[in-house]
């Protein structure tokens, strides 16, 4: 299969995303300039981790207008399998593409460790080939990655099982004390309601090794891989 | 036009000497523009007028160096066509007058020396000094250098991978912000800062020119005092997202072949990236002002070619091939454009609207600039800071109680809740996470890995110049073989008060001798690096601190270990010889509140011969678990060791040392004090237990093997003629720790872990608000 | 023409900055402060003549760019 990994002024884990799903997973990846219209005749979409355009104004606010972007809903539109890590996860959000907001972390410093995430769904293309509850243990790195929704969204996002990941400690078990951010809920990562955009604040594609820490990862871009698989036969 | 008076020279910096000597070598009275010219580019921060004699005995050359000094940043030769760019840089000046500003250009500085080599840049260090953590002002600085570094390198996406902080009040108003950057490049794909061919366009890119930082370089360069405050316009601010575009755009268009030279626009900004250009490439350059992208109305050739504005660069490119580089710029929205031409002859010219406004050779502001032989005098207070008699000291504490305050000093306590706060893992290179002694990345595409460390220890270097410059240089090398790393390379920050007083002039001279004997004991080139000087407030020097980065290589990036224990059962040996040297100890000041005594001997061939061995016992993966033994000594190695290892502990005997007689800091080894019947007070007694456990003794890993393992680490050893002791095992879940079979120390490893790990934090959340 | 956006945090999204402003001013004595709230202020410059056509432009800009009504209010004022 193939990944696009879009490329924003400013992404930074773009090659990173890139590197983990081609050499690493051993699948084709492209990366695709922003600017361009035409996703490469991808499988997936990744909007990769960094600071689109400095993050200044609002997290996001200004690479939801990148021409790019239109391909991309276009394509989520058709249910392809649409991935936004950290900085594409408030892509994602500041598009309209999933449902919330972020704000600054509630102990208001960039937070940058290991930690671990439970899954909460595994009837996503990105989550397919995990187990039920599985804990993975992947890096955050942000600045802003504290989940905000209204109570009418926030219990929409619950009723319909679109909380895909939350922040854990290492036995799966979900309290404050767990949360790095002040995330609601403790939200790590969402889809939308047909199941196919996911995106989340930690990085998949950084625990794709043993050798740097974690290759709990490689399950999410697995699933992916897996998910399509079992579409296309 | 303005009369140069000396008020005018006063106000540039210029001493009257110098001023005669502009003279000379123009020919003629300068203008202002051009009297600006000179007063940046001979400012101490660009000439090293005061340094260079010093300099210019380092080692510099080896089979590995592909790039020696003078040029943007050092590199060496790692294999496979690749090579390693780093050098280390300070921002210490401006990271007083504001903190945030002042780290995160620092940071955007030592960046943008890296990728004009043409390297991408894959890893960020920094060595940190501040004041005490209890007081207001330190928090509050120490905080604002930690959100800058961050705020810049994570945004960039540069990880920061390691480094080290320590806190003393000598640094209260002098904080060091020193910042190494590490990247790859193709040997054949180094650009260097010169520029070639007359009639070549050159080309400006990136942030317009502000009246920002005008005068940053002579402000660096000058001691502080209560008028500092009115500088602060002086400071830049950074804008890493133009910072990120450009090092993409630079990394693209070096790769058309087009761009036959670029440098940064740094400190003194046009003027120096002109004139060294120039200088370098052995020509001349021309450029209009007016063609300068700027950002402020009305701004004058002077403010124009002295401000540094951040994020700007300089091009020279090949004639005809203008449309290629543009076009690459054009893809990421920034625009170059042509400022003027390089030109026949050596000179710089520089006009504003076709009128020529500055006539410099530009030698004249580069090599011609004046180089100091300045006085050096020991000062009258040396040898009495030397003298230790630990029994003026009145009653020494416990053992426990010293090894319980150790673990919480801010200096020797975890540094988490700083590097929590960088981005250490965007890359995908990191292999040994930042908190351990020196990092380590892999090198894409290769099996080949590098370990990096910085370190310097002020109050080692107060005591003793020249031997503390050599231990710099010994424990940033070792904390590299401790992962792994054959150390290859080096670079030096030297941070010094003002060379015009004889004493610090001194200890500037002595320190770079010390460099020089230890690098080549080690063979270890120095490829390039910075030195800050004027690091006083009032008259009051920080202690001498030299910085040193070291690189090392892995040829299997997989074969590297960190300081935790790995498993329980292991035996835990200590390579070299503990000899219970407390001079200059953090023991000494922090539980006697004294700096005192020579520091630590160092024998370099023992120390290289220590470092051969644990590269080639790391190699074969022979000990599990590497950790340096620095401050604290010998107690603290060991719990460090435990630290972050999931809770395993240790149980060690250790031989106890002997105190001489006259109780200086020069002590005897090997033999049974604490038992002995030549030991008449207590006081010796408990003086000789904590001299055995937390003296700072050089040259001594702390390493655990398992099993059968364990005899062939004390076989090569015994052939490489280190000292090998087995002093105990892993396991359990305590730090026990005993001198001669006296339990001295029994602390729960989670509890001294608590401590250690939450002691910064809980220092910094009781901070008063700015 | 000169337009005014003021953004500001909705009320009832916790807004972490305007606590730690709040808290440093309590320390620093101002003991009557009882709340903070951090926002942006932009200052927007229109090649303009109407002020009503203008409020609806700029009203504009701020719901698609400038504010994220998700978590976000907004107030527009427009200077003559």
């Amino acid at each position: 299969m193939k990944f696009s990994v879009v490329v924003f002024p400013g992404s930074n884990s773009d090659y990173d995303a890139f590197y983990a799903a081609s050499t690493v997973i051993g699948e084709d990846a492209a990366l695709v300039w922003h600017k361009d219209t035409d996703l490469q005749g991808a499988d997936a979409v990744i909007l990769p981790g960094g600071f689109a355009h400095g993050d200044y104004l609002r997290t996001g606010a200004i690479a939801r207008f990148s021409p790019i972007m239109s391909a991309v809903q276009a394509f989520a539109d058709r249910g392809g399998p649409v991935l936004g890590i950290c900085n594409g996860f408030q892509i994602l959000l500041e598009s309209g593409m999933l449902p919330g907001a972020m704000v600054r972390n509630d102990r208001i410093k960039f937070v940058s460790r290991l930690v671990p995430v439970r899954v909460e769904a595994t009837d996503t293309p990105f989550t397919a080939a995990c187990a039920e509850r599985q804990v993975l243990h992947m890096p955050v790195a942000h600045g802003e990655g504290n989940y905000y929704a209204d109570p009418d969204t926030l219990a929409g996002l619950e009723a319909n099982r679109q909380v895909v990941f939350r922040y854990s400690d290492a036995a799966g078990g979900i309290s404050p004390a767990s949360n790095v951010n002040g995330s609601l809920n403790n939200i790590a990562g969402i889809c939308n309601r047909q199941r196919n955009v996911v995106g989340l604040m930690p990085h998949p594609e950084r625990a794709t090794e043993a050798q740097l820490g974690s290759a709990d990862g490689r399950v999410i871009l697995a699933s992916a891989v897996k998910a399509l698989a079992s579409l296309s036969r | 036009m303005a009369v140069i008076d000396a008020a005018v020279l006063e106000r540039h910096g210029i001493k009257p000497d110098e001023y005669e000597r502009i003279l000379e070598l123009m020919g003629r009275e300068p203008n202002l523009l051009e009297l600006g010219l000179f007063s940046v580019m001979w400012s101490e921060h660009c000439s090293y007028k005061s340094s260079r004699v010093h300099l210019k005995t380092l080692p510099t050359t080896g089979p590995r160096v592909v790039q020696g000094p003078g040029e943007n940043a050092g590199a060496v030769d790692i294999g496979g066509g690749l090579c390693a760019v780093f050098k280390i840089e300070s921002h210490n000046h401006p990271s007083f007058i504001e903190p945030y500003q002042g780290a995160a250009t620092g940071v955007g500085g030592i960046i943008r020396d890296i990728f004009t080599m043409g390297a991408r840049p894959i890893a960020l260090l920094n060595a940190l000094r501040f004041g005490s953590l209890e007081t207001q002002q330190a928090r509050r600085i120490f905080e604002g250098v930690v959100a800058g570094v961050g705020g810049y390198g994570n945004s960039i996406g540069i990880p920061t991978v390691g480094g080290e902080i320590v806190f003393d009040e000598m640094y209260a108003g002098n904080p060091l912000v020193n910042v190494l950057c590490l990247g790859i490049s193709r040997i054949d794909g180094i650009v260097k800062g010169a520029a070639k061919g007359a009639g070549n366009p050159v080309f400006y890119v990136g942030a317009k020119t502000g009246r920002d930082g005008i005068h940053g370089a002579t402000m660096a360069s000058a001691e502080f005092d209560e008028k500092s405050a009115e500088k602060r316009p002086a400071v830049q601010v950074g804008d890493p997202f133009m910072e990120k575009l450009l090092m993409e755009a630079c990394i693209e268009v070096m790769k058309t072949g087009a761009v036959l030279g670029i440098q940064d626009m740094g400190a003194a900004g046009l003027s120096c990236a002109t004139s060294e250009m120039g200088s370098r490439g052995g020509v001349g350059m021309t450029i209009d002002v007016m063609h300068v992208p700027q950002r402020e109305t009305g701004m004058t050739p002077y403010e124009i070619m002295l401000s540094e504005s951040q994020e700007r660069m300089l091009l020279v490119v090949e004639k005809g091939r203008e449309h290629e580089v543009e076009a690459v710029f054009e893809k990421w929205d920034l625009h170059a454009v042509q400022v003027g031409e390089v030109i026949e002859g050596s000179r710089l010219k520089i006009h504003e609207r076709g009128v020529l406004v500055a006539d410099v050779p530009n030698r004249a502001l580069t090599d011609e600039a004046p180089v100091y032989r300045r006085p050096m005098q020991e000062p009258a207070w040396q040898q009495g800071v030397q003298r230790l008699t630990l029994d003026d000291l009145g009653a020494p504490p416990s053992a426990q109680s010293a090894f319980d305050r150790l673990l919480t000093v801010p200096t020797i306590a975890s540094k988490r809740w700083a590097y929590g706060q960088y981005d250490h893992s965007v890359g995908t290179n990191t292999i040994a996470q930042p908190g351990m002694s020196a990092a380590v990345v892999r090198v894409k595409g290769t099996t080949t890995g590098l370990a990096v460390s910085v370190d310097g220890n002020g109050r080692f270097c107060y005591l003793d110049p020249h031997r503390g410059a050599m231990l710099a240089v010994a424990e940033a090398a070792r904390n590299v073989a401790c992962a792994g790393g054959e150390p290859i390379g080096g670079t030096n920050n030297l941070n010094f008060g003002n060379p015009e007083r004889p004493e610090i002039m001194w200890q500037l001279g002595e320190a770079v001798r010390g460099i020089g004997e230890a690098c080549r004991a080690l063979g270890i080139p120095i490829t390039g690096g910075n030195v800050s000087l004027y690091n006083e407030t009032e008259g009051r020097a920080i202690f001498p601190t030299p910085v040193l980065g070291v690189v090392g290589l892995l040829e299997d990036a997989s074969k590297t270990t960190t300081r935790t224990f790995k498993q329980p059962g292991a035996s835990v040996v200590l390579l070299g010889d503990n000899l219970g040297e407390l001079g200059g100890s953090e023991y000494l000041a922090t539980l006697h509140g004294l700096v005192a005594g020579q520091p630590p001997a160092l024998d370099l061939s023992r120390e290289a011969a220590i470092q051969k061995l644990i590269v080639s016992l790391i190699r074969e993966g022979s000990v599990e678990s590497a950790h340096d033994c620095s401050e604290g000594g010998l107690a603290v190695t060991l719990a460090e060791c435990a630290f972050n290892s999931g809770g395993i502990g240790v149980t060690a005997d250790i031989a106890g040392v002997r105190l001489k007689p006259d109780t200086t800091s020069d002590v005897a080894s090997g033999s049974d004090v604490a038992s002995g019947s030549d030991v008449a007070s207590g006081f010796s007694r408990t003086f000789s237990v904590n001299a055995t456990l937390f003296g700072e003794s050089a040259s001594r890993i702390v390493v655990s093997a398992s099993g059968e393992r364990l005899d062939g680490v004390l076989a090569a050893a015994k052939a490489a003629g280190v000292t090998a002791t087995v002093i105990g095992q892993t396991g359990g879940d305590r730090i026990r720790l005993s001198v001669n079979g006296t339990a001295v120390v029994d602390s729960a490893v989670a509890a001294a872990e608590q401590a250690w790990s939450t002691s910064i934090a809980s220092r910094m959340a009781g901070r008063a608000p700015r | 023409m000169k337009a005014r956006v003021y953004v500001t945090l909705k009320p009832s999204v916790f807004d972490p900055q305007g606590r730690v402003v709040a808290d440093a001013l309590l320390t620093l004595g101002y003991e009557d402060v009882q709340d903070v709230r951090q926002g942006k202020f932009f200052e927007v410059e229109l090649a303009a003549t109407d002020a009503a056509a203008a409020k609806a432009r700029v009203t504009e800009m701020a719901d698609k760019l400038l504010a994220n009504p998700v978590i976000e209010s907004y107030r527009v004022e427009v200077l003559a």
